[in-house]
């Protein structure tokens, strides 16, 4: 079974308690549409599972297939710099049949951020290290498509599914070992 | 994630080499069209690793998920010095319409005439639904198989295999350079 080989630490996009249960890393793509399906779905589950899951989020870009893939991720990557990262990241899910430079300007201006420095952000491939570091990362520990989710270290390989996904949380959280 | 037939088709065994040619075994020759006009052979690559990629069928959707994530991780494999092949059966028609759709960095091999036949050598045809299996073979600079896997057909493999592969030979005393003699 695939196991996640970039341990989660301080440096990831982390949203929960870090003593929580169950970890669930995602490793998604901003232009995917089973990403954009899986958002929804990644919410109920922390909607239901409350302080017991800590989500993680981490960049895969399959860019020669999503042209707008790369944009957004430096755009989230961008607002996360400034504190904004969960918030950018959603609004870029919501907003996926948008995603372009308009709106990456609109998610900066309506957080205080600068649509300028976002625009620098995007010239100077500043943030391409870590989304190319996440992407790394991701297929050393066998990611085959986007999303992919590891809990607990390992590769959850259902459907993205509430149901199923809750199942398998619960397991995982039975299991313990969490990492 | 849609998934067809083809995708969700299982696997059948009867190939007349049983499994896929394991590590250590000299890598047999392959000549095939990479266009229609342009054949691509084997030996022309030795003195750098191979990455075969056999799979069921152009189109398809674990097919195209999965050589766009080589697409994708085609940069990594260059720092290997490896190069990548796909093949399935498709004609050469067939792989340049889909190179092209898909944007891919890479070769498409044709293994349409006689069909399956470099697919039977390495063991990885599938004579009852007529596709090659999803294998996955390294072959070293030398031209032996250093590392192969067969992937069940509804199942993408990814690309950590290969370069957990690529990676050990990299680590092999023989991925040294070789002296030269006069």
């Amino acid at each position: 079974m695939a196991t996640l080989k970039v341990p989660v630490t301080a440096n990831d996009h982390r949203q929960g308690r870090a003593d929580a249960k169950v970890t669930l890393v995602e490793y998604g793509d901003y232009e995917c549409p089973y990403c954009g399906l899986a958002y929804w779905v990644v919410k109920q589950l922390q909607q239901h599972f409350g302080e017991d899951l800590l989500l993680v989020f981490r960049n895969f870009p399959l860019t020669t297939a999503h042209p707008h893939a790369l944009g957004a991720a430096v755009t989230a990557e961008y607002a996360g710099s400034r504190g904004f990262f969960w918030e950018a990241h959603d609004e870029l899910y919501e907003h996926q049949d948008r995603l372009g430079v308009p709106l990456y300007g609109a998610i900066a201006l309506r957080h205080g951020l600068s649509s300028d420095e976002l625009a620098v952000a995007m010239q100077t491939d500043i943030y391409l290290p870590k989304i190319q570091s996440d992407f790394n990362g991701g297929v050393r520990s066998g990611v085959n498509g986007t999303p992919a989710f590891y809990m607990n270290g390992l590769r959850y390989d259902g459907p993205p599914e509430v149901t199923e996904m809750s199942q398998a949380i619960e397991l995982s959280s039975a299991r313990g070992l969490n990492r | 994630m849609n998934t067809s037939a083809l995708d969700d088709a299982k696997e059948t065994t009867n190939s007349p080499v049983q499994g896929p040619l394991p590590a250590g075994t000299v890598a047999p020759d392959i000549s095939l069209y990479a266009t229609p006009d342009q054949r691509l052979s084997l030996h022309e690559l030795k003195g750098s690793p191979v990455i075969l990629a056999f799979y069921p069928a152009d189109w398809s959707s674990v097919c195209g998920d999965q050589l766009t994530l080589y697409n994708q991780v085609l940069p990594t494999f260059r720092e290997y010095g490896a190069t990548l092949l796909g093949i399935s059966v498709d004609s050469a028609w067939c792989h340049q319409a889909f190179v092209k759709d898909r944007g891919f960095h890479f070769s498409l091999l044709a293994d349409f005439e006689p069909k399956g036949a470099v697919a039977r050598q390495y063991g990885v045809y599938d004579s009852h639904l007529g596709v090659c299996k999803r294998a996955l073979f390294v072959i070293d600079k030398e031209g032996v198989v250093a590392w192969s896997y067969v992937s069940p057909m509804a199942i993408n493999p990814g690309a950590d295999g290969i370069l957990d592969a690529l990676d050990a030979l990299a680590d092999s005393p023989t991925a040294r350079p070789p002296k030269t003699s006069r």
